[in-house]
């Protein structure tokens, strides 16, 4: 038995000409978070899907929990549990009986135990009875968490859970999710959110359908070899159509009265924001790189101009 | 992974309770047949009667009263305006205020006195065939037997028609032909067929119209228990259908039911199987319930019109009955009707029957190789 829960190898799946997965190839090992990233339309929820049997893909092949992904679909669907992108319980049902009818469908003995197992664990158990389509984004991704992993699965595919819920939420929902990996649960999460990717132990960054980088944050931000300067007081709006103007930087963004600077090579780019600075009355001083300068510099490589 | 009565069980309550919540379905399982009813059995008449007619006849003599006595002892005409001028009744059946004119000439009593061939002339409004073809296939008989009774010489008529070609005809099954008989046994194949190609088609495209298929699909469950999960609860509800369409029949319409319950009860479950396997199939061609709705209309609309329900099956072209035979209703109708009215048993029955039988099990296959178990 590996210690992979997830691997799959040259992924592809096609919808009619076009390409959602190219040839993607991703390891996640048991009891890790694993963090999938990448642009709308980049193919995350493509290959999810393809992962948990939704979708057959079109070349390639890949395991879970050793398990291949194209024969043994129906016995991956006990393992796996899946919340998709959308909320896809019944609006029209109570938050009890959707978990009721979850539960049922795994064919778990002891139902209502289960189910008020489930209901305390989330602090649904106020809300058992309001139905699924009143409750609020944060509630209802709570209840869609609970529902997946009501029948324990080893493996947890999380598409964009926290897409459109309050901070506070998304901050409980972060600390299940590391909680049920404490527990040896191996979860696959997309996110948009830097913050959320930071917290992840290994992130997967996709990008038109092909993995573009795969490693730990530090890696990945390492990978990019990208230099960034802060600059900030002076006329800086004259800094900052200088330094966008300039072939030695690549990026330009302000945050706030700071003007976050970065560029690929580390001795050009010190001449050129040195100059700048010194032009615009302004300071410079070198910085760390960011996981979002590092994602821009992949993005910028592969011609994806969506992001 | 093998068929499970326990996912079945949860999938059946589950489908019970949105049943339950969606109100406005609800409503409509049960307005529909009534609307129906009430539409088709007490508003439509093919067999018009106490049409309005104009009355032109200078002499009002006793033999004009003799032939309005008859027609209007037919029932088919009602002398609105008796009295009329030709010009008065021309511009009457003009603006349609009667269907028919009858104009009796002045010379009218003297030539049947004399023994000269009298004549009566009745105009129909035609535009529409069927107002007229009941009202005009009586006359001849009655205006004839009208004079003979007049003139007392019902005997000398009946010494000569002695020897000559005598026809006799029987109206079976529905001697008096009343529409109703034929009406309400067909309308409880098309509220079935509307209500359950309906409700099945959008309770499934539903599920991946809210996003709630992918979940479903995700989910250890097998194609045939979504499907019978979806399906069972429309039998009930076709259950409760049949029984009011039937209440209905016997006490509102009087509709006679000589034939076995148990038979037409087969041939009802056979039937509903067809419409919910139909309405199945919509629903894996469908992407949103709008989509599922226009295609059900799309199959109500030839159905409604070739199964011989509206107009009479034998009255149409060859191409228009080989596409009627296709269709469910078609042979539902031949079905309800042969044993309500005509007390059909088993055996005259049996094409329709299989037909029904054959439309099932090429749906059940249709249906099942269109499961999507996966999203592509």
């Amino acid at each position: 038995m590996s210690s992979l829960a997830i691997e799959v190898q040259g992924l592809v799946k096609r919808f009619g000409d076009r390409t959602a997965v190219d040839h993607v190839s991703m390891r996640v090992e048991s009891g890790e978070i694993a963090g999938f990233l990448g642009p709308n339309g980049s193919g995350k929820t493509t290959t999810m899907r393809v992962i948990c049997g939704l979708l057959t893909p079109d070349e390639g092949r890949g395991t879970v929990l050793g398990l291949d992904i194209r024969r043994d679909s129906e016995r991956l669907k006990r393992e796996i549990g899946y919340m998709t992108q959308r909320f896809s319980l019944y609006e029209d049902l109570t938050v009890e009986e959707n978990l009721r009818f979850v539960a049922g469908l795994y064919g778990i003995h002891s139902i209502t135990a289960r189910v008020q197992e489930q209901l305390e664990a989330l602090g649904l158990t106020e809300r058992r009875n309001q139905l699924a389509g009143t409750l609020s984004g944060g509630w209802k991704q709570r209840l869609a968490l609970s529902a997946c992993v009501m029948h324990r699965p080893k493996v947890l595919l999380l598409d964009e859970p926290t897409a459109g819920v309050d901070p506070k939420a998304r901050r409980a929902f972060w600390r299940e999710i590391h909680r049920l990996s404490l527990e040896g649960m191996t979860v696959l999460v997309s996110t948009h959110y830097m913050d959320e990717a930071e917290r992840c132990h290994r992130i997967n960054y996709i990008s038109l359908g092909k993995l573009i980088v795969s490693g730990t944050v530090e890696e990945v931000i390492a990978r990019a070899a990208l230099t960034t300067y802060l600059v900030k007081g002076g006329r800086i709006e004259e800094a900052e159509n200088l330094l966008r103007a300039h072939p030695d930087v690549d990026q330009v963004a302000p945050f706030g009265a700071t003007l976050h600077v970065v560029g690929r090579d580390a001795q050009k780019l010190n001449t050129a924001v040195m100059a700048v600075a010194s032009a615009t009355g302004s300071r410079a001083e070198r910085s760390e790189t960011s996981l979002e300068d590092a994602f821009i510099r992949f993005i910028g490589g592969t011609g994806d101009t969506q992001a | 992974m093998s068929f499970s009565l326990s996912r079945l069980r949860s999938i059946l309550r589950k489908e019970a309770i949105q049943m339950r919540r969606d109100r406005v379905t609800f409503a409509m399982m049960l307005g529909i047949p009534l609307m129906l009813l009430i539409l088709f059995g007490f508003a439509i008449n093919t067999d018009p009667k106490r049409l309005s007619a104009a009355l032109v006849s200078p002499a009002q003599d006793r033999y004009t009263r003799a032939i309005v006595t008859a027609l209007e002892l037919t029932g088919y005409y009602r002398f609105t305006y008796p009295n009329a001028t030709a010009s008065e009744a021309e511009r009457l059946i003009a603006r349609g205020e009667v269907y028919f004119v009858v104009t009796i000439p002045s010379d009218f009593g003297s030539r049947v006195e004399r023994g000269d061939t009298p004549r009566i002339l009745i105009e129909a409004d035609a535009t529409d065939p069927a107002v007229a073809s009941g009202a005009i296939s009586t006359l001849r008989t009655v205006a004839a037997q009208a004079l003979l009774h007049e003139r007392d010489a019902e005997n000398q008529a009946a010494e000569a028609a002695r020897g000559s070609l005598q026809v006799i005809v029987h109206r079976r099954y529905n001697p008096e032909g009343i529409t109703q008989y034929n009406i309400v046994p067909g309308l409880l194949g098309v509220i079935l067929q509307m209500t359950m190609v309906m409700m099945t088609s959008i309770a499934l495209t539903r599920e991946i119209e809210r996003g709630t298929m992918e979940n479903l699909l995700a989910m250890p469950t097998t194609p045939l228990e979504i499907m019978l999960g979806k399906i069972l609860p429309f039998f009930g509800v076709g259950a409760v259908q049949v029984l009011v369409i039937l209440f209905a029949a016997k006490v509102l319409f009087g509709v006679p039911f000589i034939g076995s319950f148990g038979l037409l009860l087969a041939g009802i479950l056979i039937f509903v199987l067809a419409m919910v396997l139909i309405g199945y199939t919509i629903s894996t061609f469908s992407r949103t319930q709008m989509q599922a709705m226009q295609l059900a209309f799309f199959f109500f609309l030839p159905s409604i019109l070739l199964s011989g329900f509206m107009f009479p099956f034998g009255g149409m072209p060859r191409w228009a009955q080989l596409l009627g035979e296709v269709l469910p209703l078609t042979h539902f109708l031949r079905l309800v009707r042969a044993i309500m009215l005509k007390g059909a048993q088993a055996p005259d029955v049996a094409r329709p029957i299989l037909a029904l039988v054959v439309i099932v099990l090429a749906y059940a296959v249709v249906a099942l190789l269109r499961f999507r178990r996966t999203l592509d």
